[in-house]
């Protein structure tokens, strides 16, 4: 596999010495596993995993009008979070269909920190750009390649990050952040959130200081199972946690209220980018939402199955896989409304013949609070 | 792991193996190796015909669907059933326990069409490549 030509985070010297499976994801060379998908997924949800997501984007926007810009270019409030919060929200386009979805820090008074997905970084930094033309007072920079960023992910990880900081890990609520901490005489920014539904962390370094870290962080937490872990149980462990994936839960031509992220948009703050095709499709009803299934019959749903019911097509899936931890095949699918209820028998397009799948209760898998 | 030295084996990494007139087939171990967790199986059902170089069956990875190539042409007269329940074992014996069916060649001289041992390890050296 020629992996010249493809993009490389600061860690890509790492996942060769550990042995990682290089693949090319959306134009990175990251690992897809070090031992096995399964095991790396069992291993996050046990004990701990650590993946390199650096390749994620990152726009630093501040200034006197920063707050003003995202509350226009995003559909979530972010009016009301208080300094080292982190939120959650999609950004739409003037029909409402979803250019990204993301997690804004508020590192200061006029200072946001925005977190965007790999594939979307361009795209999303002349978008954001184009609107503040309409915020002399928000200056917006592409910061990605001065940030790389690990994700410390499972139960035991403040325990392995508490090791090497004398910062109070346990003060870092879910959805907080601390900047200017010390990890192992590295500085970081870090905050409780994470993609694969456990407790974790995500830090982030300066490129320089990011392949040091991720060996010290793999030293030190060895004794509790820390693991290097690829993007493919990335990939599981989010899916069974029921988070959705840019480009497959949403995209463009799938609105925030269809991805089941209706509680992300917030219509009583003011005007926002797509909040007229939202109110209105609110008010009409949704064209498609956004289901949980479980396959009944044998076989492994996948993105883009059809899903049918009486024969005929009604719908398809976004995501679909076996789930390691709960030992059956699930899949995420746009069903018509109707059709989402939990219960409801559909079946899904495998290979030309119709399988029965059965419509569950979403998120597939939820940690037990500590 | 070593590769059986009696077993042919096709480019598309299944592996033969001559049980008089009929050949018991599997994937190799590159093949699982390359598909990593092997979740999911579907064989055809007894008594169906196949072609060389024709699909009987898919084996599916937590990331891949993929499918696998008749070595030889015939009927199946056997599939392995323990693979719906435990598809790990293509991963864990690929060129044991993990067969995957049993061919009643109809044309025996086609296995002259694959390669011997030492020219498969030499595909596969230049396919990793």
């Amino acid at each position: 596999m020629g992996t010249e030509e493809l993009k490389k985070t600061p860690l890509y010297g790492n996942h060769l010495k550990y042995g990682g499976r290089i693949i090319d994801f959306a134009g990175w060379a990251l690992p897809v596993q070090f031992r096995s998908i399964i095991e790396e997924h069992h291993q996050v949800r046990r004990a701990a995993g650590l993946f390199d997501v650096s390749d994620m984007g990152e726009l630093d926007i501040r200034g006197p009008q920063a707050l003003e810009l995202l509350q226009y270019a995003l559909t979530n409030d972010m009016s009301t979070m208080a300094v080292n919060q982190v939120r959650y929200s999609p950004m739409c386009d003037q029909r409402g269909g979803v250019v990204d979805d993301l997690l804004v820090y508020r590192l200061g008074e006029n200072r946001y920190f925005v977190v965007i997905n790999a594939g979307n970084i361009e795209k999303d930094y002349s978008w954001v750009k184009e609107l503040a033309g309409r915020f002399p007072g928000a200056n917006v920079d592409n910061v990605s390649a001065q940030v790389a960023e690990l994700a410390l992910q499972g139960p035991n990880s403040e325990a392995i990050l508490g090791r090497l900081t004398r910062t109070d890990l346990s003060a870092i609520r879910y959805y907080w952040c601390l900047q200017d901490v010390d990890v192992a005489g590295v500085k970081c920014m870090v905050s409780r959130t994470g993609y694969t539904g456990e407790d974790g962390f995500e830090i982030f370094c300066s490129p320089e200081e990011a392949p040091g870290l991720w060996d010290t962080l793999l030293e030190e937490g060895d004794e509790q199972g820390l693991w290097p872990c690829g993007l493919g149980c990335r990939d599981t462990l989010r899916f069974e946690a029921t988070m959705p994936l840019y480009g497959q839960e949403m995209d463009d031509d799938t609105t925030p209220l269809e991805a089941g992220l209706g509680k992300y948009v917030k219509f009583d703050k003011g005007d926002f980018v797509g909040r007229e095709p939202l109110l209105e499709e609110k008010r009409t009803g949704l064209r498609k939402k956004l289901a949980g299934l479980e396959m009944v019959g044998r076989g492994i749903a996948r993105t883009g199955y059809p899903v049918l019911k009486d024969g005929g097509k009604v719908g398809y899936v976004t995501t679909g896989s076996y789930s390691p931890t709960l030992d059956r095949n699930l899949a995420l699918a746009f069903v018509p409304p109707g059709l989402a209820e939990v219960g409801t028998e559909v079946q899904v397009e495998i290979r030309g013949r119709g399988v029965d799948a059965r419509v569950v209760r979403t998120p597939f898998y939820r940690r037990r609070e500590k | 792991m070593m590769y059986p030295k009696e077993f042919r084996y096709a480019k598309t990494h299944e592996w033969a193996k001559v049980e008089g007139d009929l050949a018991r087939v599997g994937i190799t171990n590159y093949a699982q190796e390359h598909l990593g967790d092997i979740v999911f199986v579907e064989l055809p059902e007894v008594g169906r015909q196949v072609k060389q170089g024709e699909a009987f069956g898919v084996v599916e990875s937590v990331k891949a669907v993929s499918d696998c190539y008749a070595p030889v042409s015939g009927e199946v007269v056997e599939i392995n059933d323990t693979l719906a329940d435990k598809p790990e074992t293509l991963n864990q014996d690929p060129h044991g326990e993990g067969w995957m069916v049993v061919i009643r060649m109809s044309d025996p001289a086609e296995l002259n069409n694959l390669m011997d041992v030492a020219a498969y390890e030499k595909h596969c050296e230049e396919e990793a490549h």
